[in-house]
Protein backbone atom coordinates (compact mmCIF):
# COMPACT_ATOMS: atom_id res chain seq x y z
CA UNK A 1 0.00 0.00 0.00
CA UNK A 2 1.61 3.52 -0.77
CA UNK A 3 1.97 5.95 1.91
CA UNK A 4 -0.97 7.90 0.67
CA UNK A 5 0.18 11.32 2.06
CA UNK A 6 -2.57 13.90 2.09
CA UNK A 7 -1.35 17.10 0.06
CA UNK A 8 -3.26 20.32 1.44
CA UNK A 9 -3.63 23.82 0.17
CA UNK A 10 -2.88 26.91 2.04
CA UNK A 11 -3.42 30.47 0.99
CA UNK A 12 -2.51 32.67 3.83
CA UNK A 13 0.07 31.51 7.17
CA UNK A 14 -3.24 31.11 9.20
CA UNK A 15 -4.76 28.59 6.41
CA UNK A 16 -1.14 27.00 6.94
CA UNK A 17 -1.27 26.48 10.27
CA UNK A 18 -4.72 25.22 10.34
CA UNK A 19 -4.05 22.65 7.39
CA UNK A 20 -1.06 21.58 9.34
CA UNK A 21 -3.20 21.29 12.78
CA UNK A 22 -5.72 19.50 10.97
CA UNK A 23 -3.62 16.52 9.63
CA UNK A 24 -1.79 17.59 6.52
CA UNK A 25 1.13 14.83 5.88
CA UNK A 26 2.17 18.32 3.46
CA UNK A 27 1.09 21.95 2.75
CA UNK A 28 2.02 23.60 -0.83
CA UNK A 29 1.40 27.40 -0.69
CA UNK A 30 3.25 30.15 -3.02
CA UNK A 31 4.73 33.31 -2.98
CA UNK A 32 3.07 36.99 -3.09
CA UNK A 33 3.97 37.14 -6.93
CA UNK A 34 3.60 35.45 -10.72
CA UNK A 35 5.56 32.56 -9.67
CA UNK A 36 2.88 30.46 -8.80
CA UNK A 37 -0.38 30.10 -10.39
CA UNK A 38 -2.65 31.17 -7.85
CA UNK A 39 -1.78 35.05 -7.54
CA UNK A 40 -4.83 36.31 -6.60
CA UNK A 41 -5.09 39.38 -4.39
CA UNK A 42 -4.43 39.92 -0.74
CA UNK A 43 -3.36 35.78 -1.22
CA UNK A 44 0.01 34.03 -0.53
CA UNK A 45 2.83 34.44 1.51
CA UNK A 46 6.04 37.06 1.98
CA UNK A 47 9.73 35.51 2.68
CA UNK A 48 8.96 36.45 6.06
CA UNK A 49 5.81 34.01 6.45
CA UNK A 50 6.69 31.51 4.48
CA UNK A 51 10.26 31.19 6.80
CA UNK A 52 7.36 31.62 10.07
CA UNK A 53 5.35 28.83 8.43
CA UNK A 54 7.91 26.29 7.72
CA UNK A 55 9.02 26.58 10.75
CA UNK A 56 5.43 26.23 12.50
CA UNK A 57 4.96 23.09 10.09
CA UNK A 58 8.42 21.34 10.74
CA UNK A 59 8.00 21.55 14.09
CA UNK A 60 4.65 19.34 13.48
CA UNK A 61 6.52 17.11 11.11
CA UNK A 62 4.84 18.61 8.21
CA UNK A 63 6.07 19.27 5.08
CA UNK A 64 5.94 22.27 3.14
CA UNK A 65 5.83 22.96 -0.82
CA UNK A 66 6.44 25.78 -2.50
CA UNK A 67 4.79 26.20 -6.01
CA UNK A 68 7.15 27.74 -8.61
CA UNK A 69 4.30 26.36 -11.25
CA UNK A 70 4.53 29.24 -13.59
CA UNK A 71 5.91 29.81 -16.80
CA UNK A 72 8.54 32.79 -16.97
CA UNK A 73 7.89 34.85 -19.95
CA UNK A 74 11.21 34.74 -22.30
CA UNK A 75 14.24 36.23 -21.11
CA UNK A 76 12.42 37.12 -17.27
CA UNK A 77 13.37 34.35 -15.51
CA UNK A 78 14.92 36.41 -12.17
CA UNK A 79 11.48 36.47 -10.42
CA UNK A 80 12.07 32.27 -10.53
CA UNK A 81 15.17 32.19 -9.71
CA UNK A 82 14.81 34.26 -6.67
CA UNK A 83 11.63 32.29 -5.71
CA UNK A 84 13.70 29.23 -6.08
CA UNK A 85 16.54 30.69 -3.82
CA UNK A 86 14.35 32.00 -1.17
CA UNK A 87 12.41 28.91 -0.61
CA UNK A 88 15.82 26.66 -1.00
CA UNK A 89 17.38 29.40 1.96
CA UNK A 90 14.03 28.77 4.03
CA UNK A 91 14.01 25.15 3.51
CA UNK A 92 10.89 24.14 1.88
CA UNK A 93 10.58 20.33 1.23
CA UNK A 94 10.37 20.23 -2.13
CA UNK A 95 9.11 22.76 -5.06
CA UNK A 96 6.09 22.47 -7.37
CA UNK A 97 7.69 23.24 -10.94
CA UNK A 98 5.90 23.37 -14.11
CA UNK A 99 8.64 24.97 -16.97
CA UNK A 100 11.65 23.50 -17.90
CA UNK A 101 13.87 26.62 -17.36
CA UNK A 102 12.36 26.38 -13.86
CA UNK A 103 13.19 22.80 -13.44
CA UNK A 104 16.95 23.03 -14.56
CA UNK A 105 17.63 25.83 -12.55
CA UNK A 106 16.72 24.35 -9.35
CA UNK A 107 18.30 20.73 -10.31
CA UNK A 108 21.44 22.55 -10.82
CA UNK A 109 21.46 24.95 -8.23
CA UNK A 110 19.81 23.69 -5.02
CA UNK A 111 20.48 19.99 -6.23
CA UNK A 112 19.48 18.66 -2.24
CA UNK A 113 15.79 20.07 -2.77
CA UNK A 114 12.71 17.51 -4.46
CA UNK A 115 11.48 18.66 -7.09
CA UNK A 116 7.64 17.94 -7.92
CA UNK A 117 6.06 18.33 -11.28
CA UNK A 118 2.97 20.43 -11.13
CA UNK A 119 -0.05 19.62 -13.18
CA UNK A 120 0.63 22.57 -15.32
CA UNK A 121 3.44 20.71 -17.16
CA UNK A 122 0.45 18.66 -18.20
CA UNK A 123 2.49 15.60 -18.08
CA UNK A 124 0.41 12.50 -18.77
CA UNK A 125 2.18 10.09 -20.77
CA UNK A 126 4.92 8.27 -19.43
CA UNK A 127 7.07 9.02 -21.98
CA UNK A 128 6.87 12.73 -20.95
CA UNK A 129 6.93 12.09 -17.04
CA UNK A 130 10.15 9.61 -17.79
CA UNK A 131 11.58 13.37 -19.71
CA UNK A 132 11.51 14.97 -16.39
CA UNK A 133 12.45 12.52 -14.23
CA UNK A 134 15.80 11.87 -16.50
CA UNK A 135 16.70 15.58 -17.13
CA UNK A 136 15.76 17.57 -14.25
CA UNK A 137 15.55 14.64 -11.38
CA UNK A 138 11.90 14.87 -10.52
CA UNK A 139 10.62 12.86 -7.88
CA UNK A 140 6.82 13.29 -7.99
CA UNK A 141 4.57 14.20 -11.09
CA UNK A 142 1.16 15.35 -10.19
CA UNK A 143 -1.26 14.14 -12.83
CA UNK A 144 -3.70 16.16 -15.11
CA UNK A 145 -7.46 15.05 -14.35
CA UNK A 146 -7.65 13.54 -17.41
CA UNK A 147 -6.65 9.82 -16.63
CA UNK A 148 -8.81 6.94 -15.99
CA UNK A 149 -7.85 5.08 -12.79
CA UNK A 150 -6.56 1.92 -14.68
CA UNK A 151 -4.86 5.00 -16.88
CA UNK A 152 -3.07 5.62 -13.34
CA UNK A 153 -1.90 2.00 -12.85
CA UNK A 154 -0.40 1.96 -15.98
CA UNK A 155 1.88 4.66 -15.80
CA UNK A 156 2.64 3.86 -12.24
CA UNK A 157 3.91 0.74 -13.55
CA UNK A 158 6.01 2.71 -16.49
CA UNK A 159 7.44 5.85 -14.47
CA UNK A 160 10.23 5.89 -12.29
CA UNK A 161 8.43 8.46 -9.74
CA UNK A 162 5.84 8.55 -7.10
CA UNK A 163 2.33 10.05 -8.07
CA UNK A 164 0.34 12.79 -6.72
CA UNK A 165 -3.51 13.15 -7.91
CA UNK A 166 -5.72 16.02 -7.03
CA UNK A 167 -9.15 14.08 -5.07
CA UNK A 168 -11.14 17.33 -4.29
CA UNK A 169 -11.61 20.90 -5.30
CA UNK A 170 -11.56 22.80 -8.34
CA UNK A 171 -12.71 21.01 -11.47
CA UNK A 172 -11.19 23.37 -14.16
CA UNK A 173 -8.90 21.15 -15.91
CA UNK A 174 -9.30 21.97 -19.86
CA UNK A 175 -5.89 21.55 -21.20
CA UNK A 176 -3.85 21.63 -17.91
CA UNK A 177 -0.77 24.53 -18.22
CA UNK A 178 -1.92 25.48 -21.78
CA UNK A 179 -5.08 27.40 -21.32
CA UNK A 180 -4.99 30.68 -22.67
CA UNK A 181 -8.82 31.88 -22.27
CA UNK A 182 -8.13 34.28 -19.42
CA UNK A 183 -5.20 35.81 -21.47
CA UNK A 184 -7.77 36.50 -24.59
CA UNK A 185 -10.17 38.37 -22.62
CA UNK A 186 -7.91 40.29 -20.20
CA UNK A 187 -4.33 39.89 -21.56
CA UNK A 188 -3.43 37.96 -17.91
CA UNK A 189 -2.13 34.74 -18.67
CA UNK A 190 -2.97 32.39 -16.38
CA UNK A 191 0.35 30.33 -17.12
CA UNK A 192 2.94 33.50 -17.21
CA UNK A 193 0.98 35.81 -14.82
CA UNK A 194 -0.35 33.23 -12.56
CA UNK A 195 -4.29 34.33 -12.37
CA UNK A 196 -7.16 32.94 -14.32
CA UNK A 197 -9.74 35.55 -14.11
CA UNK A 198 -8.10 38.07 -12.34
CA UNK A 199 -10.72 39.63 -9.77
CA UNK A 200 -9.88 43.37 -11.01
CA UNK A 201 -11.40 42.31 -14.40
CA UNK A 202 -14.60 40.57 -12.91
CA UNK A 203 -17.96 41.79 -12.13
CA UNK A 204 -21.12 40.74 -10.37
CA UNK A 205 -24.23 42.50 -11.64
CA UNK A 206 -27.38 41.82 -10.11
CA UNK A 207 -30.91 42.58 -11.70
CA UNK A 208 -33.09 43.71 -9.15
CA UNK A 209 -36.45 43.22 -10.77
CA UNK A 210 -35.41 39.28 -11.62
CA UNK A 211 -33.15 38.65 -8.87
CA UNK A 212 -31.02 36.95 -11.84
CA UNK A 213 -27.20 37.48 -11.33
CA UNK A 214 -24.89 38.31 -13.85
CA UNK A 215 -21.10 37.25 -13.90
CA UNK A 216 -18.56 39.11 -16.31
CA UNK A 217 -15.06 39.25 -17.15
CA UNK A 218 -13.62 41.99 -18.56
CA UNK A 219 -17.23 43.39 -19.75
CA UNK A 220 -18.00 39.76 -21.49
CA UNK A 221 -20.59 38.28 -19.79
CA UNK A 222 -19.79 34.82 -19.16
CA UNK A 223 -23.02 33.46 -17.43
CA UNK A 224 -26.10 34.17 -15.71
CA UNK A 225 -27.65 33.15 -13.21
CA UNK A 226 -31.51 32.58 -12.12
CA UNK A 227 -32.51 33.89 -8.52
CA UNK A 228 -31.91 30.37 -6.98
CA UNK A 229 -29.37 29.03 -9.44
CA UNK A 230 -26.38 28.06 -7.60
CA UNK A 231 -23.28 30.15 -9.16
CA UNK A 232 -20.02 29.15 -10.00
CA UNK A 233 -16.55 30.86 -10.20
CA UNK A 234 -16.49 33.30 -13.02
CA UNK A 235 -14.55 31.02 -15.35
CA UNK A 236 -14.93 31.29 -19.11
CA UNK A 237 -14.09 27.76 -19.35
CA UNK A 238 -17.18 27.15 -17.05
CA UNK A 239 -19.41 30.08 -18.61
CA UNK A 240 -22.39 29.41 -20.03
CA UNK A 241 -22.82 30.54 -23.50
CA UNK A 242 -25.79 31.20 -26.37
CA UNK A 243 -24.81 29.66 -30.49
CA UNK A 244 -27.13 29.34 -32.97
CA UNK A 245 -28.20 25.85 -32.08
CA UNK A 246 -28.06 26.07 -28.44
CA UNK A 247 -30.03 30.10 -28.11
CA UNK A 248 -30.69 28.90 -24.56
CA UNK A 249 -27.35 28.48 -23.08
CA UNK A 250 -24.80 26.21 -22.83
CA UNK A 251 -21.71 25.15 -21.02
CA UNK A 252 -19.36 24.97 -23.98
CA UNK A 253 -16.17 23.45 -22.30
CA UNK A 254 -16.89 22.77 -18.67
CA UNK A 255 -19.66 23.05 -16.69
CA UNK A 256 -19.43 24.50 -12.46
CA UNK A 257 -18.42 21.87 -10.47
CA UNK A 258 -15.98 20.13 -8.28
CA UNK A 259 -14.15 17.32 -8.23
CA UNK A 260 -14.70 14.65 -5.39
CA UNK A 261 -13.16 11.08 -5.38
CA UNK A 262 -13.38 10.52 -1.67
CA UNK A 263 -15.38 7.41 -2.90
CA UNK A 264 -12.20 6.44 -5.10
CA UNK A 265 -9.75 6.94 -2.30
CA UNK A 266 -8.95 3.07 -1.98
CA UNK A 267 -8.75 2.64 -5.81
CA UNK A 268 -6.59 5.24 -6.01
CA UNK A 269 -3.90 4.10 -2.89
CA UNK A 270 -4.34 0.07 -4.46
CA UNK A 271 -3.09 1.83 -7.87
CA UNK A 272 -0.62 2.92 -6.14
CA UNK A 273 -1.01 6.58 -6.14
CA UNK A 274 1.24 8.18 -3.41
CA UNK A 275 -0.08 11.44 -2.42
CA UNK A 276 -3.64 12.59 -2.57
CA UNK A 277 -3.85 16.51 -3.06
CA UNK A 278 -6.47 19.02 -2.46
CA UNK A 279 -6.86 21.54 -4.32
CA UNK A 280 -8.14 25.01 -3.02
CA UNK A 281 -5.49 28.03 -1.53
CA UNK A 282 -8.10 30.72 -2.65
CA UNK A 283 -10.26 28.93 -0.29
CA UNK A 284 -10.97 29.88 3.53
CA UNK A 285 -9.85 28.57 6.98
CA UNK A 286 -13.05 26.78 7.42
CA UNK A 287 -12.78 25.02 3.79
CA UNK A 288 -9.31 23.80 5.18
CA UNK A 289 -10.29 22.97 7.99
CA UNK A 290 -13.27 20.76 6.85
CA UNK A 291 -11.73 19.45 4.04
CA UNK A 292 -8.58 18.41 5.00
CA UNK A 293 -9.83 17.07 8.83
CA UNK A 294 -12.34 14.52 6.81
CA UNK A 295 -10.22 13.34 4.18
CA UNK A 296 -7.82 12.75 7.30
CA UNK A 297 -10.29 10.39 8.88
CA UNK A 298 -10.73 8.68 5.43
CA UNK A 299 -7.26 8.11 4.31
CA UNK A 300 -6.54 6.92 8.23
CA UNK A 301 -9.55 4.54 8.16
CA UNK A 302 -8.19 2.95 4.96
CA UNK A 303 -4.96 2.77 5.94
CA UNK A 304 -6.08 0.90 9.15
CA UNK A 305 -8.14 -1.29 7.00
CA UNK A 306 -11.62 0.78 7.76
CA UNK A 307 -13.70 1.61 6.06
CA UNK A 308 -13.77 5.28 5.09
CA UNK A 309 -16.83 7.23 5.85
CA UNK A 310 -16.57 10.81 4.98
CA UNK A 311 -18.78 13.11 5.50
CA UNK A 312 -21.07 15.68 2.71
CA UNK A 313 -18.82 17.87 1.26
CA UNK A 314 -20.83 19.20 -1.37
CA UNK A 315 -21.50 22.28 0.54
CA UNK A 316 -18.06 23.49 -0.23
CA UNK A 317 -18.47 22.49 -3.74
CA UNK A 318 -18.70 24.59 -7.17
CA UNK A 319 -22.04 25.25 -7.62
CA UNK A 320 -22.87 22.71 -5.32
CA UNK A 321 -22.02 20.11 -7.50
CA UNK A 322 -19.50 17.37 -8.11
CA UNK A 323 -17.88 14.86 -9.91
CA UNK A 324 -15.51 12.40 -10.32
CA UNK A 325 -14.41 13.34 -13.38
CA UNK A 326 -12.15 11.03 -15.53
CA UNK A 327 -11.13 9.25 -12.89
CA UNK A 328 -14.20 7.66 -12.86
CA UNK A 329 -14.94 7.22 -16.57
CA UNK A 330 -13.79 8.79 -19.80
CA UNK A 331 -17.23 9.28 -20.94
CA UNK A 332 -17.17 11.96 -18.27
CA UNK A 333 -17.65 15.26 -20.96
CA UNK B 1 -21.68 22.12 7.06
CA UNK B 2 -24.67 25.13 7.70
CA UNK B 3 -25.81 26.27 4.16
CA UNK B 4 -29.14 25.35 2.83
CA UNK B 5 -28.99 24.56 -0.83
CA UNK B 6 -33.17 25.90 -1.08
CA UNK B 7 -31.99 29.39 0.91
CA UNK B 8 -32.35 32.66 -1.73
CA UNK B 9 -31.57 36.17 -0.12
CA UNK B 10 -34.96 37.64 0.60
CA UNK B 11 -35.57 41.27 -0.64
CA UNK B 12 -33.89 44.18 -0.22
CA UNK B 13 -35.27 45.46 3.24
CA UNK B 14 -35.81 49.39 2.95
CA UNK B 15 -33.77 50.04 6.31
CA UNK B 16 -34.63 54.21 6.08
CA UNK B 17 -36.49 56.16 8.03
CA UNK B 18 -36.48 57.52 11.64
CA UNK B 19 -35.88 53.81 13.10
CA UNK B 20 -32.98 53.09 11.20
CA UNK B 21 -31.43 56.16 12.27
CA UNK B 22 -31.86 55.74 15.60
CA UNK B 23 -31.00 51.76 15.33
CA UNK B 24 -27.94 53.20 13.52
CA UNK B 25 -26.99 55.70 16.19
CA UNK B 26 -27.42 53.13 19.27
CA UNK B 27 -25.01 50.67 17.46
CA UNK B 28 -22.20 53.54 16.50
CA UNK B 29 -20.05 52.83 20.05
CA UNK B 30 -20.05 49.49 19.91
CA UNK B 31 -18.96 49.54 15.97
CA UNK B 32 -15.85 51.71 16.79
CA UNK B 33 -14.84 49.84 19.66
CA UNK B 34 -14.65 46.54 17.93
CA UNK B 35 -13.23 47.90 14.42
CA UNK B 36 -10.23 49.73 16.90
CA UNK B 37 -9.78 46.67 18.79
CA UNK B 38 -9.30 44.51 15.39
CA UNK B 39 -7.16 46.71 14.37
CA UNK B 40 -4.62 47.05 16.81
CA UNK B 41 -4.63 43.07 17.10
CA UNK B 42 -4.04 41.97 13.84
CA UNK B 43 -2.38 45.30 12.14
CA UNK B 44 -1.04 42.86 9.34
CA UNK B 45 -4.26 42.44 7.97
CA UNK B 46 -3.89 45.94 6.52
CA UNK B 47 -0.92 44.65 4.54
CA UNK B 48 -3.03 41.93 2.53
CA UNK B 49 -5.65 44.92 1.58
CA UNK B 50 -2.85 46.71 -0.26
CA UNK B 51 -4.62 49.29 -2.54
CA UNK B 52 -7.94 48.63 -1.47
CA UNK B 53 -7.25 50.36 2.40
CA UNK B 54 -9.03 53.26 1.17
CA UNK B 55 -12.09 51.68 -0.12
CA UNK B 56 -15.26 51.79 0.81
CA UNK B 57 -17.23 48.66 1.68
CA UNK B 58 -20.91 48.58 2.60
CA UNK B 59 -21.86 45.49 4.34
CA UNK B 60 -24.99 44.91 4.15
CA UNK B 61 -26.63 42.53 6.93
CA UNK B 62 -30.49 41.99 5.29
CA UNK B 63 -32.22 41.29 8.54
CA UNK B 64 -30.53 45.05 9.98
CA UNK B 65 -32.35 48.19 9.79
CA UNK B 66 -29.08 49.64 8.58
CA UNK B 67 -26.00 48.35 6.17
CA UNK B 68 -22.68 48.85 7.60
CA UNK B 69 -19.45 51.02 6.17
CA UNK B 70 -16.19 50.16 6.44
CA UNK B 71 -13.25 52.24 5.13
CA UNK B 72 -10.22 49.97 6.50
CA UNK B 73 -7.78 52.79 6.01
CA UNK B 74 -5.24 52.06 9.23
CA UNK B 75 -4.57 55.89 9.33
CA UNK B 76 -8.39 56.76 9.50
CA UNK B 77 -10.46 53.73 10.52
CA UNK B 78 -14.22 53.66 9.59
CA UNK B 79 -16.74 51.70 10.43
CA UNK B 80 -20.36 52.80 10.89
CA UNK B 81 -23.95 51.72 11.01
CA UNK B 82 -25.60 53.80 7.92
CA UNK B 83 -29.25 53.97 7.40
CA UNK B 84 -29.80 52.29 3.65
CA UNK B 85 -30.88 55.48 1.94
CA UNK B 86 -27.81 57.51 3.49
CA UNK B 87 -24.83 54.84 2.43
CA UNK B 88 -22.19 56.48 0.72
CA UNK B 89 -21.20 55.02 -2.82
CA UNK B 90 -19.50 51.93 -2.25
CA UNK B 91 -16.61 50.77 -4.09
CA UNK B 92 -17.69 47.24 -2.71
CA UNK B 93 -20.75 45.77 -1.71
CA UNK B 94 -21.40 42.47 0.30
CA UNK B 95 -25.00 41.79 0.82
CA UNK B 96 -26.23 38.38 3.16
CA UNK B 97 -27.29 37.22 6.66
CA UNK B 98 -25.90 38.61 9.77
CA UNK B 99 -25.58 35.74 11.09
CA UNK B 100 -23.70 34.19 7.67
CA UNK B 101 -21.27 36.97 8.56
CA UNK B 102 -20.59 36.07 11.77
CA UNK B 103 -20.26 32.51 10.72
CA UNK B 104 -17.59 33.42 8.17
CA UNK B 105 -15.89 35.90 11.01
CA UNK B 106 -16.19 32.52 13.55
CA UNK B 107 -14.43 30.81 10.81
CA UNK B 108 -17.02 28.12 9.89
CA UNK B 109 -18.26 29.32 6.95
CA UNK B 110 -16.94 29.36 3.49
CA UNK B 111 -16.81 32.64 1.40
CA UNK B 112 -16.86 31.28 -1.96
CA UNK B 113 -19.35 28.42 -0.86
CA UNK B 114 -21.45 31.03 0.59
CA UNK B 115 -21.10 32.60 -2.94
CA UNK B 116 -21.66 29.42 -5.27
CA UNK B 117 -24.77 28.73 -2.70
CA UNK B 118 -26.18 32.56 -3.15
CA UNK B 119 -26.22 33.10 0.09
CA UNK B 120 -23.60 35.95 -0.34
CA UNK B 121 -24.25 38.49 -2.99
CA UNK B 122 -21.07 40.87 -3.57
CA UNK B 123 -21.23 43.70 -6.64
CA UNK B 124 -18.58 46.48 -7.58
CA UNK B 125 -15.21 46.01 -6.87
CA UNK B 126 -14.26 42.02 -6.81
CA UNK B 127 -10.41 42.45 -6.29
CA UNK B 128 -11.53 44.77 -3.24
CA UNK B 129 -13.67 42.00 -1.88
CA UNK B 130 -10.95 39.02 -2.18
CA UNK B 131 -8.55 41.16 -0.50
CA UNK B 132 -10.79 41.84 2.24
CA UNK B 133 -12.04 38.37 2.29
CA UNK B 134 -8.34 37.31 2.48
CA UNK B 135 -6.96 39.50 4.72
CA UNK B 136 -9.78 38.55 7.16
CA UNK B 137 -9.01 35.29 6.83
CA UNK B 138 -5.85 35.39 7.70
CA UNK B 139 -6.65 36.04 11.20
CA UNK B 140 -6.00 33.08 13.59
CA UNK B 141 -9.40 32.28 15.60
CA UNK B 142 -12.26 34.24 15.96
CA UNK B 143 -12.86 37.45 15.13
CA UNK B 144 -16.19 37.38 16.27
CA UNK B 145 -15.16 35.77 19.48
CA UNK B 146 -12.78 38.83 20.52
CA UNK B 147 -15.50 41.26 19.81
CA UNK B 148 -17.92 39.66 22.22
CA UNK B 149 -14.93 38.84 24.35
CA UNK B 150 -14.44 42.98 24.44
CA UNK B 151 -18.02 42.95 26.33
CA UNK B 152 -17.22 40.54 28.91
CA UNK B 153 -19.82 37.88 30.04
CA UNK B 154 -22.59 39.34 28.31
CA UNK B 155 -20.92 39.69 25.18
CA UNK B 156 -19.93 35.77 25.03
CA UNK B 157 -23.54 35.12 26.54
CA UNK B 158 -25.00 37.03 23.31
CA UNK B 159 -22.39 35.09 20.41
CA UNK B 160 -23.51 31.98 21.65
CA UNK B 161 -27.11 32.95 21.65
CA UNK B 162 -26.56 34.14 18.00
CA UNK B 163 -24.49 31.08 17.01
CA UNK B 164 -27.34 28.83 18.44
CA UNK B 165 -29.68 30.51 16.51
CA UNK B 166 -27.77 30.07 13.54
CA UNK B 167 -27.15 26.45 14.18
CA UNK B 168 -30.92 26.09 14.32
CA UNK B 169 -32.23 28.05 11.84
CA UNK B 170 -29.57 25.22 9.47
CA UNK B 171 -31.26 22.71 10.50
CA UNK B 172 -33.40 21.35 7.74
CA UNK B 173 -36.92 22.68 7.70
CA UNK B 174 -35.54 26.20 9.89
CA UNK B 175 -36.09 29.50 8.79
CA UNK B 176 -33.41 31.28 7.23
Amino acid sequence: MSLAELICPAGTPAALRTAVDAGADAVYCGFQDATNARNFPGLNFTPEELEAAVAYAHARGTKVLLALNTYPPAGKVDLWRHAADTGARIGVDAFIVADMGVADYIARTHPGVRLHLSVQAAASSPEAIRYYVENFGVKRVVLPRILTIPEIRKIRQDIPCEIETFIFGNHGLMVEGRCSLTNYLTGQSTNMDGVCSPASDVEYIRDEATGEMSSCLNGFTIDRFGPEEKAGYPTICKGRYTAPHRPEGYYAFEEPVSLNLSRLLPELIDAGVHAFKIEGRQRSKAYVRSVVSSFRRAVDDIRAGRTANIEDLVALTEGQKQTQGAFETKKWR
Amino acid sequence: MTIDPGAVLPPRPPGAGAFARLAATLVQPILGRVVRRVAARHASLFARLGPHQGTDFVIDPVEFPFALHLRPDPKALLFRAVPRDALPVAGATIRGRFLMFLELLDYEEDGDAAFFSRDLEITGDTEAVVRLRNALDDVDGSIAEEAAAMFGPPGRAILGHLRRKYSDDAMPGGER
